[in-house]
């Protein structure tokens, strides 16, 4: 079944926590909700489950709306954040619970709760209560039992976020393979970009009640629609400069910007830091630049460079090989060459501060 | 599309079905039961006029219940916070047999019934009882004096302090008095500026706890206190002699001061906690 | 385990000991003689205080041997005082068992205007004198009451009589349930009910299945609590009673006239039957600390 947002807003005690918030989710697909901590992903998420109440805009299942619709005909499945698993109840009646309402007959609730118990790899634990699992068998418990009445959609909220990082790991590749199985429509949210990269179709952002970007995980990669988006997803330099002529100047170089005017305007370029190319020599486009530290990082090496034309620290990573080449070393003198700039107009800073550099 | 909805503005009111049910039945059973009957005191006493009041509220036999009711219940308060603070500290500090039945033996003068309380006591210390006897060779009178009706109120008052300042106790963190002691304080000194302030806050809502609760005991009271007029007569016996006369006037006049007291006691309880979790808050 | 896991669990382990290991450092910091003198002073106040009357109940009560306690207990009129007591526990308690449980229901799960008014008028029993709870009874329902007049007019009679009693204990007894379920299901959140009412299940297998079986020993206790006061009240049951042997005489009340009718031993046996009920309410208050260790364990009763 698909998911429909359209133009929701949500506002709790006057300040606006949901602002105009559109988007679709196609049925069967993965879809993850990512955005930082306060950004009204979980709200958004409680809305979609009709947990809360818009103020204003509408969800849509399948293309009705679903406002007055019971929980039991709506049919969502929903996983919270810490699972609130019924604590009286064993994990055979946890999971059982949404049939047992539904006065499902009780042979084919057993036969459905063994079959999920399997699904979710806890077969065994039928008698065990909640308190006596770990945190990653408990969210399997909260899955099982969100998936038991067959729900067309499925909801889970920061599903990894009390886990530690190992088991979050496993759970996510499992998650990943459980929807390749089932294909129900799921929407997860999440504030750690990986995780959504990792296991969605595709992405929703979300910065201050609103949505940012929709797109897989590449698009939102590689063509970031907004400086927010950009230094959300990883660590970015973010160069100040300005445009004019049809062109965005920095640090002594300019690269093709058709959107520029003819009069000078403020402007951001944005580089990561694998996108910047260190050379020994002078090449087209490049600035100088001195070595600060050297640090290594697995198969790359991370270089803090320090350019008499920025007025910040960058951040590059070249290939270890490549380092070698170069003998890279602390005071040495470089050039940089940016091979991708993404241009932003404007200087206000984003919400994200400099630390995600 | 685009429709306003909950209109009402703020939270909105979750989705779990009953609120109108539950808040109706309860809104219904709460004006039936509570708000009715206290209303109709305020209606006897907006049939007074002032000089009436002023009269029935003042009179000698009033004046006297007014000391007693007030004086000894303040006493009771402040032994109640001595007593409170001393069996906190031993039940939260120290390990000794027979610790946790002393712990729950705290709570017994609120579940024992008033008048078992009243007649309990009264035998204790009557010239010829367990304690009253010993007493009365020292040439101390307990019942049926000033003495006696302050005794009931420290032992109804008595689990107020204690449950109001254990919590603190326990929580209160250990290293604070270790690091007094390394700093070179000695034992009482820490005591006094690094404990007394911390449970003071506590201390001081137990001690208006009891004291609310003090003026309008009554069962464990009466008995102990030989209600003499104008001696050992408090406030609430007062006012049920005047119900026995049917002198309704009389006892609504009494009855609104008694709760005039009482309604300051507890805004002074609400004053104290939100004190108290003020500076919960800052530690 | 790999290594940095073996250590981390090593940590763990220091922690969980520390506060174990520092205890007994903390009460050996006062010297043994400030110890022994201050748990001896407590526990002499105790003892004085609270154990000296309940020993002396139970002394009297029996002062004429087995024989007179059983008489004292077996008397008609005894028996009439424990009826009438078991009756108005019996409407007292569970009206206002429905009454807690609406009340917190509506006051945790949901957010409304008039919310705050509601809890303060739920405590507001607490800080009234029983003798004046008694009193409101009198001035409304009584002979020179609001609705007197009209009672009259038909027959009916509520002061010095059985529904005076009733009314009176529910007004006294009335927070108990309330104030103990609004604080515990405020902490207990409504993540369970909402996943149970996504799961599809109604609002009453929500209460049913879910909210009950969290809040029963909280519920539990809270019954007890209200039925130890609505048998042991006393004040207020006082005022609206009339004293009519036999007929409108609660225990506490049959143990008030058998004392100052100087029937000390047999006043004494049943004044122990409320002491034994006061300990069962203890007792109870053990059991809810121990089957929830989440909650408080030293919560005062009110």
């Amino acid at each position: 079944m698909s998911i429909a947002v359209h133009a929701v807003h949500k506002a709790f005690d006057g300040h606006p926590v949901l602002r105009d918030v559109s988007f679709d989710v196609p049925g069967g697909e993965l879809v993850a909700l990512l955005g930082p901590s306060g950004c009204g992903k979980t709200t958004l998420l409680r809305v979609i489950a009709g947990l809360e109440e818009a103020d204003a805009g509408a969800v849509l299942h399948d293309g009705a709306p679903v406002e007055g619709k019971s929980a039991r005909e709506r049919n969502v499945g929903l996983v919270f954040q810490h699972y609130a698993l019924f604590r009286h109840m064993n994990v055979a009646e946890n999971v059982a619970f949404g049939l047992r309402v539904r006065r499902r007959p009780a042979a084919a609730v057993r036969a459905r709760v063994q079959e999920l118990l399997r699904l979710v790899q806890l077969s065994g634990l039928e008698r065990r209560f909640p308190s006596q699992l770990s945190g990653g068998q408990r969210q399997r418990v909260a899955l099982a039992r969100a998936l038991a009445a067959e729900p067309r959609v499925l909801l889970l909220d920061e599903p990894f976020g009390a886990l530690d990082a190992r088991v979050r790991q496993e759970l996510r590749q499992w998650l990943r393979r459980l929807h390749d199985e089932i294909h129900v429509t799921t929407l997860f949210v999440t504030h750690d970009q990986e995780e959504a990269f990792e296991v969605a179709d595709r992405v929703v952002l979300m910065n201050r009640g609103q949505v940012e970007q929709v797109g897989t995980p590449r698009q939102v990669f590689d063509e970031p629609r907004s400086p927010f988006v950009m230094q959300f997803l990883g660590a970015v330099n973010v160069f100040h400069g300005r445009l004019e002529d049809g062109r965005a100047h920095f640090g002594g170089i300019d690269v093709p910007h058709p959107a520029a005017g003819e009069l000078p305007a403020p402007a951001r370029l944005y580089a990561r830091p694998h996108e910047l190319e260190v050379h020994r020599d002078p090449t087209a486009g490049s600035f100088p630049a001195r070595v600060l530290r050297v640090t290594p990082a697995g198969s790359a090496v991370r270089l803090e460079l320090h350019a008499p034309t920025v007025d910040r620290p960058i951040s590059a990573e070249v290939e270890a090989r490549r380092a070698e080449a170069l003998a890279l070393a602390e005071g040495l003198e470089v050039w940089v060459a940016p091979r991708r700039l993404r241009v932003f107009e404007g200087e206000a800073a984003d919400s994200l501060s400099s630390s995600q550099l | 599309m685009g429709r306003i909805r909950n209109k009402g503005g703020g939270r909105s009111r979750g989705v779990l079905p009953g609120l109108g049910l539950t808040a109706g039945l309860t809104t219904a059973y709460l004006g039936l039961v509570v708000v009715i009957p206290l209303s109709t005191l305020a209606l006897r006493a907006s049939r007074l006029s002032l000089a009436d009041f002023w009269a029935l509220a003042t009179g000698p036999r009033a004046l006297a219940s007014y000391r007693l009711s007030l004086g000894a219940s303040l006493a009771a308060a402040a032994a109640n916070v001595l007593l409170g603070v001393l069996l906190a500290w031993v039940l939260t500090r120290y390990r000794f047999p027979g610790r946790s039945l002393a712990d729950a033996l705290v709570d017994l003068p609120f579940a024992l019934p008033t008048a078992v309380s009243g007649i309990a006591l009264t035998a204790l210390f009557s010239q010829n009882g367990w304690l009253g006897a010993p007493l009365e060779r020292l040439g101390v009178k307990v019942a049926f004096s000033p003495l006696g009706v302050t005794l009931a109120l420290v032992f109804i008052g008595l689990p107020f302090v204690v449950r109001t300042v254990q919590p603190v106790l326990e929580e209160l963190d250990a290293d604070m008095e270790e690091a007094a002691a390394v700093l070179g304080a000695g034992r009482l000194f820490t005591f006094r500026r690094v404990l007394l302030p911390e449970i003071l806050p506590a201390a001081l809502t137990g001690f208006a706890l009891a004291f609310a609760r003090a003026l309008g005991e009554y069962g464990s009271v009466v008995f102990i206190s030989g209600n003499m007029p104008g001696r050992t007569e408090i406030t609430p016996l007062l006012i049920m002699t005047r119900l026995e006369q049917y002198d309704y006037p009389g006892a609504t006049a009494l009855a609104l001061v008694l709760l005039a007291f009482s309604f300051l006691l507890l805004f002074a309880i609400n004053r104290l906690q939100a004190f108290a979790r003020a500076r919960g808050g800052m530690a | 385990m790999t290594p940095p896991a073996a250590a981390a669990a090593e940590a763990a382990a220091a922690l969980r000991v520390a506060p174990a290991a520092r205890r007994p450092r903390r009460a050996a910091a006062d010297p043994a003689w400030v110890r022994w003198g201050l748990t001896a002073l407590a526990l002499g106040a105790l003892g004085l205080l609270v154990v000296a009357p309940t020993a002396l109940v139970f002394a009297e009560g029996l002062a004429r041997g087995w024989g007179a306690y059983r008489a004292a207990l077996l008397e008609p009129e005894a028996l009439r005082a424990v009826r009438l007591t078991l009756l108005t526990a019996a409407v007292a308690v569970p009206a206002n068992t429905l009454f807690g449980l609406c009340a917190a229901w509506c006051i945790t799960r949901f957010r409304w205007r008039g919310k705050t008014l509601l809890v303060t008028l739920i405590d507001l029993p607490f800080g009234v004198s029983p003798v004046i709870s008694g009193m409101v009874t009198v001035l409304l329902f009584g002979s020179h009451g609001l609705l007197g007049p009209w009672l009259q007019a038909h027959d009916l009679k509520v002061v010095f009589a059985v529904p005076g009693i009733v009314m009176a204990t529910v007004f006294v007894t009335f927070p108990f349930v309330a104030r103990e379920l609004i604080p515990f299901l405020e902490t207990q959140g409504t993540e369970e009910e909402e996943a149970a009412h996504l799961l599809g299940a109604s609002g009453w297998q929500i209460f049913w299945r879910v909210t009950l079986p969290n809040v029963k020993w909280s519920l539990l206790y809270g019954v007890v609590l209200c039925n130890a006061r609505a048998m042991g009240e006393f004040g207020a049951v006082s005022v609206v009673s009339g004293h009519i042997r036999g007929e409108t005489n609660t225990v506490p009340l049959h143990v008030e006239i058998l004392y100052n009718e100087y029937a000390f031993s047999a006043s004494f046996a049943v004044a122990s039957l409320l002491v034994l009920l006061a300990a069962v309410t203890l007792a109870a208050k053990q059991v809810v600390a121990w089957r929830s260790p989440s909650r408080r364990a030293s919560r005062s009763l009110p």
